[in-house]
């Protein structure tokens, strides 16, 4: 493994994490650090398992085996009351945004305000319209449900929402899949923008190059349920990885075979 | 496959679901004494199940009523006792009809409504942004509903009973000839306060029944739409048997007393 850019002590140290379901063995011993400060992409292709190793971190799923060490504490064997806790540091924008569509869309983003920021009641929602604005989205959209919003309004408001209560560790799962160039990278800009002026750390899975060009200061590369190859953005194109030179030039053969029927 | 190993397989499977079923009801119950609560939801929840639920019981109750004085009619009237139609009437609707069909109609309505809005919560990863939002899903979603269902039910059930014993009047006086001061006088003649109590009690456990069937089959719904219309259909199957066998066991229970 090449060494990292990051310098910052570890927030989540994460040691031979295996997930199966079934027979089927999605993370096999992975390993990986995130360093306080930085901001760390996970690439790899689809179904490696990205997504379920956020959900391990956030403890939506529970692993086989391994350990997952935030601030110092193993979260693998929390109780439920110090996990809220822990919850409280986190923010997270879903793949499918996962808005609640029994509120309007101001209510999403007032959410974290008042079950985890405990932001009064009556200022809540000049803050939510507030935060509505950060990512670029008028007063009145937030009036509207959930359903009524295009996808990357969507992908909008969930980003709203997850930084709403200004968490320290934040994770972004595909924030610009579905986008046009222009809106994937406008919500590039907007994480870049919130993360620096939160001061947040951190770790956001893509498969959209310029994005991980644009918001890593860290890669990591996910194959085969382990981190094969982890290295500073400004080393991706001289990794002499052959899986990571495959991915980022979008190639279909090498060493990766996509189970696809060949003719 | 041995049908031995079949047919213990599928007890096994039972047993199993049981098991997750009483621990749900656990988590959901001790979860309900636990700050922070949600006033707002729970409010939510009484009108949805208490309020916009009226119409549905209100028609069965009356319906029912009706036709229980017509029927009673050509059955006594073979051995003289017509005079006994406003008793059966107002007992068979408190004791048994009433809780039994507003159970029975509650399900149809507020249990489906239930899995389906909380399956699809499931598997659109909103119970997911719940939990990371530090919120617990059993104290936001399930408790509000569980302690609406139980608390609305006997409220719902106790309107029955009035229409219910108002639809047997309108029949007996209108159609069948009973004087109205008879009639009303032959209702409260041989009625006890049992007779209501236990048709609420009845009440309370099918409400609290109805709601845990749709949070606990939502809950537990995955794969897409087509989770969700399996959870729809058990939550709605599973609490009206359930509603039959604990109707029998209640009954019994006051019964035996
Ligand atoms: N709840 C689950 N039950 C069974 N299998 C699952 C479940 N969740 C994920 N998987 C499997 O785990 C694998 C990894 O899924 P995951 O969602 O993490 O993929 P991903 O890397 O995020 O892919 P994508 O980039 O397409 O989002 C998939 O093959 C999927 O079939
Ligand atoms: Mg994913």
């Amino acid at each position: 493994m090449t060494a990292g850019a990051a310098t910052g002590r570890v927030r989540i140290a994460i040691r031979g994490l295996r997930v199966a379901f079934g027979p089927k063995v999605v993370l096999d011993g992975l390993d990986l650090d995130l360093h306080d400060g930085e901001s760390l992409v996970v690439i790899g292709g689809s179904g490696t398992g990205k997504s379920v190793l956020l959900k391990c971190i956030l403890g939506l799923l529970r692993p086989d085996a391994g350990t997952i060490v935030v601030d110092g504490e193993d979260t693998t064997r929390m109780g439920s009351r110090a996990r809220d806790a822990l919850l409280r540091k986190f923010g997270m924008l879903f793949q499918s945004a996962a808005l609640f569509d029994s509120l309007a869309v101001w209510e999403n983003v007032a959410f974290p305000l008042t079950h985890v920021g405990g932001v009064a009641r009556d200022k809540v929602r000049d803050v939510a319209t507030r935060k509505l604005a950060d990512v670029g989205l008028a007063p009145e959209v937030g009036l509207l449900s959930p359903a009524e919003l295009s996808g990357g309004m969507k992908k909008r408001v969930g980003l709203a929402r997850a930084i709403a209560a200004e968490p320290e560790i934040i994770f972004f799962d595909e924030p610009t899949t579905g986008l046009d160039p222009i809106m994937a990278d406008v919500i590039n800009d907007l994480i870049v923008d919130c993360t620096r002026r939160l001061g947040a750390t951190t770790l956001s899975i893509t498969h959209d190059m310029a994005s991980v060009r644009k918001i890593a200061t860290r890669i990591a590369m996910l194959h085969g349920g382990r981190i094969i190859w982890s290295g500073p953005v400004g080393a991706i194109d001289t990794s002499g990885n052959a899986y990571v030179d495959q991915f980022i030039h979008g190639r279909a053969e090498g060493p990766i075979q996509m189970a696809v029927a060949t003719p | 496959m041995n049908p031995v190993a079949a047919i213990g397989s599928v007890f096994l499977d039972f047993l199993a679901a049981c098991g997750r079923l009483g621990l749900f009801a656990a988590v959901s119950v001790g979860q309900m004494a636990r700050p922070p609560y949600y006033p707002r939801l729970i409010l939510r929840q009484v009108i949805e199940i208490g309020y916009f639920s009226l119409p549905v019981v209100g028609l069965t109750a009356i319906f029912s009523g009706m036709v229980l004085a017509l029927q009673s009619f050509t059955g006594f009237a073979r051995f003289e006792a017509e005079s006994a139609i406003a008793t059966v009437v107002v007992l068979s609707m408190t004791r048994e009809l009433g809780p039994v069909l507003a159970g029975l109609m509650v399900a149809g309505r507020v249990g489906a409504a239930m899995a389906a809005e909380i399956g699809t919560m499931r598997v659109t990863e909103q119970i997911d942004a719940l939990v990371t939002l530090a919120t617990d899903p059993f104290r936001y979603l399930v408790a509000p509903r569980l302690i609406a269902g139980t608390l609305m039910l006997p409220c719902l059930v106790l309107t029955a009973d009035i229409i219910g014993v108002f639809g047997g009047y309108m029949v007996s006086v209108h159609k069948l000839g009973f004087g109205p001061d008879t009639y009303l006088k032959n209702t409260f003649e041989h009625l006890e306060a049992m007779d209501v109590i236990s048709g609420l009690v009845k009440a309370a456990a099918f409400g609290f029944l109805i709601a845990l069937m749709g949070c606990y089959h939502g809950y537990h719904s995955k794969g897409g739409a087509q989770g969700v219309g399996a959870a729809t259909t058990n939550a709605v199957v599973s609490a009206s048997i359930l509603i039959l066998t604990s109707n029998y066991l209640i009954t019994e229970a006051f019964f035996a007393r």
